[in-house]
Parts: structure tokens; C-alpha cells; sequence
């Protein structure tokens, strides 16, 4: 019998031949992530282990990414801890205020590799799957273990494969996509399994819709979310990646739990109303919403594909006067991209307020938080109760193409029809 | 052990637990009573304030869902929550609750058959759980022993002193 892409990177991590479902391993850890906002709980663990060196500085990376530039004196002392921390550490890798959101830093800087296993304190730390190597949201006791030993321990996940056929339609985008998928399996559908992107289709999902697709894995519990490397891997690799690798790939006789199948030109744009993010219905059918902001950015949704994507949409439009578009470019990559590219502009000039590179309004702690009674359109990953601001705020997830023409029209908008 | 008991729904998530704009000024003074003060918040205001030393939640499927905010855990135990019964974990929080010595115990068909209030029974030896203020039995996913081992040591990080530490010292 085959090993899935998976289970074949968890075989190699823990220096077996083989490993099945179910398998507790203890596996070699080739990257770790901590960011501003779990990092320092994480420090202060490994400080209480009574661990003094880190295992290797030169495979983790620190990103201060939610609260940047500091809000708070508590963010600012966060800031303050994760600079000491890589300065005594003598952790190459850190990417202050500056640098924009870790799930777009570790990729962008060749980090992610195909094959490869990475942990880190956040629970999109699954993004990086869309690179073809395994990767999985931790705590801050695991991580700071991690740190101390290199090593942690993981059940083998079951894998749901998901074939992907044929094209995305005009203005219909992988968000859509992946928010159909959530729809379709709930909150739950792959909780402790590995999701795995396949099929035809996955070639005309650009880089930016793969890392969208994987990012709201753990949206649906996946322990991670991976599309196997191909060419579009390898075309954004170019240049980019920290060191050499090879590309992993299931075996055709490989066991999956369950095999879902989409046809991409059937997709229309969907909508996570709140407060779940498994509420997922056809933008035609959840009726007039009016909304009072727009938020275009996050990890799930801030990348170069997306800005262009409402920038087509605002070109010479305005937005709607009772609504606040917010728009944070999810790097500072992406920034001088989208600014090189005249899309910076055309943004400013349809009435956007556009952020520095940051998480910005996805998690209620930052900036464009929400008061009682509002309601906003968010190309971003969750809609909790009270994700972004006030418990009686309502959040609804969209793609960038839907948030774009909501925030002209002030109220939820299919994209198609602007 | 006896206990009061909460219920909650099904996809608690751990927004839900602690609120992410308290996480900042947690992480810089590590005061976990900060969190014990906002813990449910946004879904049960009134629940920080009543609850007591020892009660158990008992909840739906799911529970912990959504971020890999550690403070989760945290929040719940600080406010004084000794076990939390679901019929489903989501991963990372399932995983922070043992690294953090909150006991989590898998059991099925739980949700409908308790309401906050009535009081339970843990029996880790039998693996039961018991409403007692209705006399119904329910089985628990059996944990293995090295789990029980963190569980009892009061979390991971003792383990990790008693190892780890020494060696880099």
C-alpha cells in the first residue's frame, strides 16, 4: 500500500521507512514560526523549561506582524521581548514591524519548501502546505519545546483528498473555492486530517489562490493543508528558496478517508455569513446585507492576485460613502509590487484607506475595529462572534473580488455583476 | 470528583474562550487572572463572574476551534474550570489543554444530556462520566498513559524541566 504526501514527509521527519494513520511519531523539525502575538508566551515557556540555547537559530523565524507599528504599550513591550529574544538567541531570521504578515514572510523568503516539515504558533501556519511540504499550527508549550529540542511528537493525520477540475469563471476566485469546501465538509469536516489539493484543476490555481485555499485548512479542523509542488511551485521558488529541495508526491495507490470532487467552472462567489465560518452560502442568496466596512488584506487575502483583483473592480469607481474600505497589502513585497503596478493608486484614488503590511483588522486587536450593530465585509478567514471588534458586530467572509464591488455598493455585491 | 457543570454549544472556539484583544496584555504581564476576568466573553457575559472552583464544562463538538491561542486553556483554568467534557476537541486546543494540565475528556452524546447546572461525576479509574442529577452514565475515550502522566505532572513543561533543563544547564 502507498503513503499519501503526508504521510511520506512524516516518514522522513522522523527517519522512517514508513508510517500510517493514527502512528504517533516524534519528527525533526526544519522550520518554526512565532510572531508578536504568541511569541512571547512562547519564550517565557521555553525560559521556564530552564532551556537556555535555542536547537538551531538558524531555523526559526520570528515575525512581528499583528500589532505593528505598536498600539499599546503591551504590544510595544511584546515588540520589545521578540527583539532581545532573537538578539540573544542570535536568531538570523527576524522580521520586524517592517516585513508584513509571517504567513506571507516564510513563503516569500523561501522557507516554505516542498517537503519539508514546519510548526508554528499560529493556527494558519497551515498556509505554507501550498508549497508541498507539511505544516501545522502549535501552542505555546509545543513550540517552545520545539525550540529546546528540535522535536515533537504528531499522530499521523488521515488524509481527504480533494480534486480540483477545470477553470475558475471570471471574477470567481480560490477563496471562493476553498469557502464552498468549508460549506460543504463544516467547522469539522477534516479535523485532525491532512487535506490534500489535487487534480487538474489545482494547475490554473495561481500561487496566491493555493496559499488562500490552504491558509483556511484549519478552518474546517485540518491539521494541515499541502498541494504536492509542480511547476507553479517551482516558478515561485525560483529565486526565492533558502536552500535546495526535491519535490514529494503521493503514491497512486495511496489511502484517503474520504475524495471530494469540484468542478471549478460551476463555482459562483460564496459568502461565510456569521458567525461561523462553515455558514457558507451563494452571494445570490443571502439577500440585501448593507455593510460599513470592507477589509481587503489578511494572510488569507492580501496578496498581489487579490489587490488586482479589486483594483479591476475600483478602477476609476468610488466607494461607497457609507462605507470604510480598509486595505492592507499582506507584505512589503506586495506593497512596492501592487505600488510599482499603479494598483496602490487606483485604490487610494476609489476612496480606500490603505494600511501598512500587517494583520491589520482580521483579529480585533489592532486597527479598523469594529462598534456595536456594524457589519463588514472581510476578505479575511474568520467571522466569530466578536472576531473583529464588538461581540454584537457581524463579520462575513468574501473573496477580494466580493469585497471590492460590496464596498462600491455598500452593500453585499456579486462581483460578477459590477 | 463532583462538580458543577456549564454547557456550551457546539464549535466553541478559542475567540470564543478569550477574546484576541486580550491576548496582548497578557502576553506582557502573565497575569493569567487577566483572562479569567474575560473568559466567554463574547458569547456568555455573565459567565467570568459565576463560575466557580472546580466546575466542569460540558459542551458540543468541536470545542477549542479556531486559533492556537494557548491562553484558551489558560483562561479556562485560571477562572477555575477543572475539566472540560465534549463530545469533539479541535486539535490544538485538545493538544494546549494537556500541555497546560487541563484535563479534556472525549464523550459522546454528552451535550444533550447535561444542562448548566446539574452536577457530574469524573471516575478517571472507570472512565465514566456521570450526571448525577440524573443518574445517566456516559463512557469517555480512554486516555493513554503518557498523556495521564503529563496530565498529572500539572502539564508539559515539569516533564521538560526534569529533562531538557538539566541537560542544557
Amino acid at each position: 500500500m502507498g503513503m499519501t504526501i503526508t504521510e511520506k514527509i512524516f516518514a522522513r521527519a522522523s527517519g522512517k521507512n514508513r508510517v500510517s494513520p493514527g502512528e504517533i511519531v516524534e519528527a525533526k523539525i526544519d522550520a518554526a514560526m512565532i510572531h508578536d502575538l504568541t511569541g512571547p508566551l512562547v519564550i517565557h515557556v521555553f525560559q521556564e523549561i530552564g532551556a537556555h540555547k535555542v536547537w538551531d537559530p538558524s531555523k526559526i523565524v520570528m515575525v512581528a506582524d499583528h500589532q505593528v507599528p505598536a498600539n499599546s504599550v503591551d504590544a510595544a513591550q511584546n515588540h520589545m521581548l521578540l527583539r532581545k529574544f532573537a538578539s540573544e538567541q542570535k536568531v538570523q531570521n527576524f522580521y520586524d514591524i517592517f516585513e508584513g504578515i509571517c504567513h506571507q514572510v516564510l513563503p516569500e523568503k523561501g522557507f516554505a519548501l516542498p517537503g519539508r516539515l514546519i510548526v508554528g504558533a499560529d493556527s494558519h501556519t497551515t498556509t505554507y502546505g501550498a508549497l508541498g511540504c507539511v505544516s501545522a499550527g502549535v501552542g505555546a508549550t509545543d513550540m517552545a519545546a520545539v525550540f529546546a529540542t528540535g522535536k515533537l511528537w504528531f499522530r499521523v493525520p488521515e488524509s481527504v483528498k480533494i480534486v480540483v477540475e477545470k477553470k475558475l469563471p471570471r471574477r470567481v476566485m480560490a477563496k471562493d473555492l476553498i469557502l464552498k469546501i468549508i460549506g460543504d465538509l463544516g467547522a469539522e469536516g477534516a479535523n485532525y486530517r491532512a487535506v490534500e489539493f489535487t487534480g487538474r484543476g489545482m494547475r490554473n490555481i495561481t500561487m496566491d489562490g493555493r496559499m488562500t485555499m490552504c491558509n483556511m485548512g484549519v478552518e474546517m479542523g485540518a491539521k494541515n493543508a499541502i498541494v504536492p509542488a509542480d511547476g507553479v511551485t517551482r516558478k515561485y521558488l525560483a529565486g526565492r528558496a533558502k536552500q535546495r529541495y526535491s519535490t514529494v508526491r503521493s503514491d497512486s495507490d495511496a489511502q484517503y478517508v474520504e475524495t471530494h470532487k469540484y468542478d471549478l467552472s460551476e463555482l459562483e462567489p460564496q459568502v461565510a455569513c456569521p458567525h461561523s465560518v462553515d455558514n457558507v452560502k451563494p452571494v445570490t442568496e443571502i439577500g440585501k446585507v448593507e455593510i460599513d466596512q470592507a477589509f481587503l488584506g489578511s494572510c488569507t487575502n492580501g496578496r498581489m492576485e487579490d489587490l488586482e483583483a479589486a483594483a479591476t473592480i475600483l478602477k476609476g469607481k468610488k466607494v461607497n460613502r457609507r462605507v470604510r474600505l480598509i486595505v492592507s497589502p499582506a507584505s512589503r513585497d506586495i506593497y512596492r509590487e501592487a505600488l510599482d503596478a499603479g494598483i496602490i493608486r487606483i485604490l487610494v484614488e476609489a476612496g480606500a484607506l490603505v494600511e501598512a503590511p500587517c494583520c491589520a483588522a482580521c483579529m480585533g486587536a489592532h486597527i479598523g475595529i469594529l462598534g456595536p450593530g456594524e457589519v463588514c465585509v472581510s476578505s479575511s478567514n474568520r467571522n466569530f462572534r466578536g472576531r473583529q471588534g464588538s461581540p454584537e458586530s457581524k463579520v462575513y467572509l468574501a473573496s477580494p473580488a466580493t469585497v471590492a464591488a460590496s464596498a462600491i455598493k455598500g452593500v453585499i455585491t456579486d462581483p460578477r455583476d459590477v | 470528583m463532583m462538580a458543577r457543570v456549564w454547557v456550551f454549544d457546539n464549535n466553541i472556539s478559542t475567540d470564543d474562550i478569550i477574546a484576541g484583544r486580550y491576548l496582548p496584555k497578557f502576553e506582557a504581564s502573565k497575569d493569567p487572572s487577566w483572562l479569567a476576568a474575560h473568559v466567554m466573553e463574547n458569547i456568555a457575559p455573565s459567565f467570568a463572574s459565576k463560575v466557580g472552583k472546580g466546575n466542569v464544562i460540558v459542551a458540543g463538538r468541536n470545542f477549542g476551534c479556531g486559533s492556537s491561542r494557548e491562553e484558551a486553556p489558560i483562561a479556562l483554568k485560571a477562572a477555575g474550570i477543572s475539566a472540560v467534557v465534549a463530545e469533539s476537541f479541535a486539535r490544538i486546543f485538545y493538544r494546549n489543554s494537556i500541555n497546560r494540565g487541563l484535563l479534556v475528556l472525549t464523550c459522546r452524546s454528552v451535550r444533550k444530556n447535561f444542562k448548566s447546572g446539574d452536577n457530574i461525576e469524573i471516575n478517571m479509574k472507570n472512565g465514566i462520566v456521570r450526571n448525577r442529577s440524573i443518574n445517566k452514565v456516559f463512557k469517555f475515550e480512554p486516555l493513554p498513559n503518557f498523556i495521564l502522566n503529563i496530565l498529572n505532572a500539572g502539564g508539559l513543561v515539569r516533564h521538560l524541566k526534569q529533562t531538557i533543563g538539566k541537560k542544557n544547564r
